[in-house]
């Protein structure tokens, strides 16, 4: 099915990478020749001027010394970008293989490139660089998506696992290897054992989130994915001090007599440079929540603050000598929270969009400068040392998971099946952090260091290529158990209701939180954080505007993108109803089940679906809004019809619910949204069919008034010069509702964090109750028609 | 088990439940915290209009159909007891339940025909037994997205009868209904790990 579509493709994609190869290839070839010349010339340029002046003023000169590194860089970037859009145009090759393939491919591709003109690669890559500045945005992008609520919730469980599997690893591999040296046959004597554990500790380092993108669609379940995702998140961090407290061993020259005082030493340093990164992290996450409180007034500098509060979290927590990353990871998790709710929409996009994008190149640097490092001639190929690196990596991983997880089965409430584990250690997938480790190895401590980079970049590809690739079919052979033959109909139809039946009770049941002290949080949060870190007052002019804005340009567009064509909703015509059932051919049932795949809603996803490289809220978003327009509209029309409301209160309004003003915010009371407004409108209402029900519900004029505001924009623009006035009026009531729908849709992310998780049950409803409570009975009409919204207003006017 | 606080005392009358349900206690314990978060206004039982409010459901296509299925009988009040019977029918089946069961008991509701009794009236809205070629057509439409055209919708409809029905009679009974997925882990599929 995509490997149509991807042949056509294919050429297009690798003719265009070809002749940026070339390009970049042929400029550098052409600037080594020319700079060479140019140098020589703008030598005797200047030994001239010294001399005499300059004969004549150069019309064209090529000056590639002075742009070297920031073009080359980009080159690389938009090589990686271009690669990736190649990568995803097939659908079925992002399923297949981690993305971390296809950016160590290119970076292999662009060493080759390098090594085969004989180019000096820019230094884009030393200690300071990396840690400055390559890092902190893998860290801090990792640190904001995570799901907080099941962090939280297994976090005994992530930091044992994480913290002493990275440990057990590290010291494991170490020793393992310590063992291996001391064999003289290997010729790798001279390596001792802090070398080694050094060695361990940097290639302990996994970064398990790479393969996440390959078996999502096998639905992990929630606690494997959190320990998969909290693995990576600690992990770095924790590489990263063992790394650094071992260099400082290695620096202390008399290794050979280490005291125990030394270890404790170490290990106290272990845990309060740990802890108190992750402190100064929480600390500028509160300060930078505090500051977005302020910021609605200037909200283009909001994505900044976040940023820049990051950063400098990091960059203080490693001028203590405290750990950065930890420190970067406390204050995402912290601030996001509050940050969320503070900033505009834009803000929040922008800010998930640029993170993503930062770290995005970051990483693809860092691959390609693994590739430039691969093709090249400083290697040091020890059969024994990296063959058993390999083993040892794969032993001990699996050791440390089965070992840890027994233990904390144990309490547990939910314990790891032994498939589960098994996913947890095949994932063990390497990536950039215990490349760069191994790269900024300081040479003269490490004499044999490129013995570790060879070593790492074996490990790295072994993982990457050949675990990345089969982890997917790996996760679909425990998860599935019946094989993928052809279910019927029935099946399909009935196991996708059965989907959402579950889906739906399970929300119905809500979250269960295990934890006293969760709960003990959420009070002390909802009693004093939030009102220091909200905001509270949104300025009633500036949000009533936005929703305007968006309302109108909503609808618009969901009007001209024909999303909600009325053919969809009417109902069937009897007419061409043909009572005999006909035999139908294979094709005919191939055509449907083809159908019914590709046309199903997609059940909701209780695990947040996190992919390292791209962010993809479309698709459900897309659903739902679609979903809920269609419940609106149908509701709406069976109502149009006269029929009784089927299902008492109304559906709509629950909708409506989620789908207005951002939560925990009381509405302004009354909006001065003038009446004046109706007057041109109220015109147009006489085309629509009368509605009989003006009975309902109890409607104050407050109610009808607060949810004018939604009805008036869109009758604006009918009213604003339609060719069609006859057919829109007719119309009128459908684009109302487009409007509602509309507005109701523009803010995803309230709606999507009402539906996902965290506060979505118990306090938060508790909360929104008085504040929706008048608007749900204002929309507990059924429809909420405008219908019914004009003629109170009409007899008030 | 967290003594988690809520705001009403679990009351005696709570835990006298028939004897099929079979809720652990710490689940019941949770169930009625949950009851209570729903019901707001604290009337002591739940409307329509409570677990509406759920956001989730909003966005689920078959959420109406689902909190119908909570009021059985059209009625419209759903107290304790009645909340814990319906989220009974998703416990994990357990394997070695049946081999012990006293089959004069009446089957617990968490057993494999039970679930599907409950999926069946998901579909069969008029509560007559059978699946009818309309309700499967409603059911179809809910669950897919607008870009079908009615008619391939009707074919799948038709379809989907025509398999599953075998005397003929252009419905789809229970017995029928329940053979058509006899291949399925129903016992997985319609469990929540939760309510164990």
């Amino acid at each position: 099915m995509g490997i149509r579509g991807f042949v056509p493709f294919c050429p297009w994609n690798w003719c265009l990478l070809l002749a940026t190869l070339q390009c970049c290839g042929a400029s550098s070839e052409l600037n080594r020749s020319t700079d060479s010349s140019a140098r020589r010339e703008l030598n005797v340029r200047y030994a001239a001027a010294s001399s005499q002046p300059a004969e004549t003023i150069s019309v064209f000169t090529l000056d590639y010394d002075y742009v070297q590194i920031p073009y080359e860089v980009t080159l690389w970037i938009l090589l990686a970008s271009l690669a990736k859009i190649g990568f995803h145009l097939n659908r079925r090759l992002p399923g297949l293989m981690p993305e971390s393939c296809l950016l160590i491919l290119v970076g292999a591709l662009v060493g080759a490139v390098i090594f085969g003109t004989d180019h000096k690669s820019p230094p884009v890559m030393d200690s300071s660089i990396y840690f400055l500045y390559l890092l902190p945005p893998i860290v801090l992008e990792s640190g904001y998506f995570m799901p907080t609520r099941p962090f939280f919730e297994n976090l005994g469980s992530i930091l044992w696992w994480a913290g002493l599997g990275a440990l057990l690893n590290a010291f494991g591999i170490g020793l393992s290897l310590y063992l291996i040296c001391q064999v003289p046959a290997f010729g790798l004597g001279d390596i001792n054992l802090l070398q080694n554990l050094l060695f361990g500790s940097l290639i302990s380092a996994v970064d398990p989130v790479a393969v996440l993108a390959v078996f999502e669609e096998a639905r992990v379940n929630e606690q494997l994915y959190m320990m998969i995702f909290g693995e990576a998140l600690l992990n770095d961090g924790i590489s990263v001090v063992l790394y650094n407290i071992l260099i400082a061993f290695t620096k202390m020259h008399k290794f050979e007599d280490i005291e125990p005082v030394d270890i404790l030493a170490g290990c106290a340093r272990f845990v309060i440079v740990g802890c108190g990164g992750a402190f100064f992290g929480v600390i500028f996450g509160f300060i930078s929540a505090f500051i977005t409180r302020f910021t609605q007034n200037i909200s283009a500098i909001e994505p900044l603050i976040v940023f820049m509060f990051s950063y400098l979290s990091y960059l203080v927590a490693e001028t203590l000598y405290l750990s950065g990353i930890l420190a970067i990871t406390a204050c995402a998790v912290t601030m996001k929270k509050y940050v969320e709710e503070n900033v505009s929409q834009t803000s929040y996009t922008t800010i998930k969009y640029f993170m993503k994008m930062l770290s995005s190149v970051s990483e693809t640097l860092i691959f390609i400068f693994m590739g430039v490092s691969t093709i090249g001639k400083n290697h040091e190929w020890n059969w024994a040392f990296i063959c058993f690196t390999l083993v040892f990596c794969q032993i001990w991983r699996a050791i440390s998971v089965f070992v840890l997880f027994y233990v904390s089965n144990q309490f547990r409430t939910f314990p790891f099946s032994i498939k589960d584990q098994c996913v947890i250690f095949y994932s063990g997938v390497r990536g950039a952090g215990s490349f760069s480790l191994a790269f900024l190895l300081p040479l003269s401590l490490f004499p044999r260091k490129k013995l570790f980079v060879t070593a790492t970049l074996v490990v790295i590809y072994f993982t990457v290529f050949i675990q990345g690739i089969t982890v997917g079919p790996l996760v679909r052979y425990l998860d599935v158990r019946k094989t993928n033959k052809k279910e019927s109909i029935n099946e399909e139809l009935h196991t996708r209701l059965m989907d959402h039946l579950k889906a739906g009770v399970e929300d119905v049941c809500g979250q269960w939180s295990h934890y006293q002290v969760r709960d003990k949080f959420k009070k002390f949060d909802h009693k004093y954080l939030r009102k220091i870190l909200i905001r509270n007052n949104l300025p009633k002019s500036s949000l009533v505007s936005l929703y305007k804005k968006l309302e109108m340009k909503q609808a618009v567009e969901m009007v001209e993108s024909g999303v909600l064509s009325s053919t969809a909703f009417s109902t069937p015509h009897r007419a061409q109803r043909t009572q005999e059932t006909k035999r139908l051919s294979p094709e005919d049932v191939e055509s449907m089940r083809d159908i019914l795949t590709r046309n199903m809603y997609q059940v909701r996803q209780r695990t947040l679906s996190y992919n390292k490289y791209n962010l993809q809220p479309q698709t459900s978003e897309k659903q739902a809004k679609e979903i809920l327009i269609r419940r609106r509209n149908t509701f709406r029309e069976s109502v149009k019809k006269g029929h009784s409301l089927p299902w008492g209160k109304p559906a709509g309004t629950k909708n409506i619910r989620y789908l207005s003003f951002p939560y925990s915010k009381p509405l302004p009371a009354g909006r001065d949204m003038k009446v004046a407004e109706f007057t041109d409108h109220d015109g147009s209402d006489s085309e629509l069919p009368p509605i009989t029900f003006n009975t309902h519900s109890p409607t104050g004029t407050i109610q009808e008034r607060r949810w004018t505001p939604e009805v008036i924009p869109m009758k604006r623009l009918h009213g604003a010069g339609t060719p069609l006035h006859f057919g829109y009026r007719r119309n009128a009531g459908r684009e109302e509702h487009l409007g509602r729908g509309g507005r109701a849709i523009l803010r995803p992310k309230p709606l999507f964090h009402a539906v996902d998780e965290e506060f979505e049950s118990e306090e938060e409803s508790e909360e929104e109750t008085p504040a929706f409570g008048s608007l749900l009975s204002s929309e507990l009409r059924p429809g909420g028609n405008c219908n019914v919204s004009h003629s109170p207003l009409l007899q008030r006017k | 088990m967290a003594a988690v606080p809520s705001r009403h005392p679990l009351p005696r009358r709570a835990w006298i439940l028939s004897p099929d349900e079979e809720v652990s206690q710490a689940s019941l314990r949770r169930l009625y915290d949950r009851f209570n978060a729903l019901d707001r206004t604290g009337k002591g039982y739940l409307s329509r209009m409570d677990l509406q409010q759920i956001g989730a459901l909003a966005v689920n296509p078959l959420g109406d159909r689902i909190i119908d299925s909570f009021f059985p009988d059209g009625s419209l009040r759903l107290d304790f007891p009645g909340f814990v019977r319906v989220l009974a029918h998703f416990r994990p089946v357990d394997e070695e339940d049946d081999g012990n069961r006293d089959p004069k008991e009446p089957e617990p509701l968490n057993s494999r025909m039970n679930k599907l009794r409950f999926a069946f009236q998901l579909y069969d809205l008029d509560r007559d037994g059978k699946i009818s070629r309309h309700e499967m057509l409603q059911a179809l439409r809910l669950m897919v997205g607008v870009q079908v055209t009615e008619e391939q919708l009707e074919s799948i409809a038709d379809r989907t009868v025509q398999e599953a029905d075998e005397d003929g009679d252009g419905a789809v009974s229970f017995l029928e209904f329940a053979k058509s997925l006899e291949k399925m882990n129903i016992e997985q599929k319609m469990s929540i790990r939760i309510l164990k």
